[in-house]
């Protein structure tokens, strides 16, 4: 098996999935270095497909006229990163920039689309995983709005 | 039950709306648990219930910290070295530091909720040797909102304890995590069959807490919040802190999940 199959089969993301799924899905992913302070991708520019982050921390921003980047996100090893690989007009939605020094495995998004097409039970349990990802990181957020830390007047 | 008059030795602004009071307890051999809490009653204003944030080993100091929210806190923070305050207390129950020794402590707190958990803090790094991995995970609004930052960064430092700050919203110097605090979950090392966890925080953070650490396989009598009601009495006898079958004020604020079953996740309760 490759390294990247050795890298994710154990990862909490794929369990439940069958070793030939696994297979698949990891011959779509390179292993890729980032250091501190480098752009993993801007916002508008083409989104290609995700990352699950192995080390290092990225931070998720969003430019702000007057304001500058704001961070909106951190996400850590562990942590898979950008979903508008999955939905038109794939285009990311936000600057990712590293932190601290990053490894990450790049997946192919049109590959995963391709083999998910070819497979469709390989792609709903894709779909399952990537769907409760969103789910958690929207909850995350309503929490955020809520400013559940600010001064109760 | 008469409020005792105490003098204030000394006010610390923490934050922008948040002071930590020194006070002379009432009586020399004045100690408490961690997670208790005392009326303090502002004279001419009223009273409220504030938890103690001090050290529980250091019985000649009631430490005490309070944002202000309204009259009363608004009252209490205005106060000046020399001023006195009535203090009632301690009242409630603690956080169970004994009966979880020997496994794995998860601290998990949000915005003043450190303030309650404080004591229980101190009170595991002075016996650091009877717990294995113990982790403090803490959430905050904005890097300039970290209560007892100075302290924070103290504990970060330390080789026996796993400290991890995430904020709100960041700024352009804050380098550490965004988000909330339950993501941190995941990053923390804990054996989820040998692990207790104490929560201290919004109602709404701790019901999403206690969900996360529930779904890592944390077992509900060893899953403890610090619960908040409108306390009146602080002895059990007024009901206005009824929260389910117990009164805040004396069976709680410190109560596991397997007491509270039902009633945290039932609305207007």
């Amino acid at each position: 098996m490759s390294e990247v199959f050795d890298l994710i089969v154990d990862h909490p993301f794929f369990a439940g999935m069958t070793r030939d799924q696994i297979k698949v899905v990891s011959e779509t992913g390179t292993v890729v270095s980032y250091h501190e302070g480098q752009t993993i991708f801007t916002e508008g520019t083409d989104a290609v497909g995700p990352l699950l982050i192995l080390s290092g921390d990225v931070a998720l921003e969003m430019q702000t006229p007057g304001h500058g980047p704001q961070v909106i996100l951190t996400l850590h090893s562990g942590d898979f990163l950008g979903w508008s690989w999955l939905y038109p007009p794939y285009r990311w939605t936000y600057d990712a920039h590293v932190h601290s020094n990053a490894e990450a495995i790049r997946f192919d998004g049109p590959g995963l689309k391709e083999a998910s097409e070819v497979d469709p039970a390989l792609g709903y349990e894709l779909m399952k995983r990537f769907t409760e990802m969103l789910v958690n990181r929207m909850q995350s957020i309503r929490i955020q709005l809520l400013d559940v830390y600010s001064t109760p007047r | 039950m008469h409020p005792i008059p105490c003098r204030v030795r000394s006010v610390v602004r923490e934050l922008e709306d948040t002071f930590t009071l020194d006070i002379e307890p009432p009586e020399n051999d004045w100690g408490f648990a961690p997670g208790q809490f005392t009326m303090l009653y502002a004279f001419g204003v009223g009273e409220v219930p504030i938890s103690i944030s001090g050290d529980p080993n250091d019985p000649s100091r009631l430490v005490q910290t309070i944002r202000a929210v309204g009259p009363v806190t608004d009252a209490l923070t205005a106060v000046s070295p020399g001023d006195t305050i009535g203090v009632r207390g301690p009242f409630g129950s603690s956080w169970p530091t004994k009966a979880v020794e020997g496994g794995d402590l998860l601290i998990i707190t949000g915005g003043i909720g450190l303030a309650p958990l404080r004591p229980a803090i101190l009170e595991v790094l002075a016996n650091r040797d009877r717990y294995d991995n113990v982790t403090l995970l803490y959430g905050a609004r904005s890097p300039g909102e970290l209560l007892f930052a100075d302290e924070l960064q103290e504990w970060r430092g330390r080789f026996d304890l796993d400290v991890l700050i995430t904020v709100d919203h960041g700024d352009r110097v804050w380098r550490g995590p965004v988000g909330v605090v339950t993501s941190l979950i995941s990053r923390a090392s804990f054996d989820p069959e040998s692990t207790a966890a104490f929560v201290c925080g919004p109602e709404i953070m701790m019901r999403f807490t206690i969900q996360e650490l529930q779904r890592k396989g944390i077992t509900d009598d060893r899953l403890f919040a610090s619960m908040e009601r409108n306390m009146k009495c602080g002895i059990g006898l007024c009901g206005h802190c009824q929260f389910g079958r117990y009164f805040v004020c004396k069976e709680g604020p410190i109560l596991s999940c397997a007491q509270m079953s039902g009633a945290f996740w039932t609305r207007e309760v």
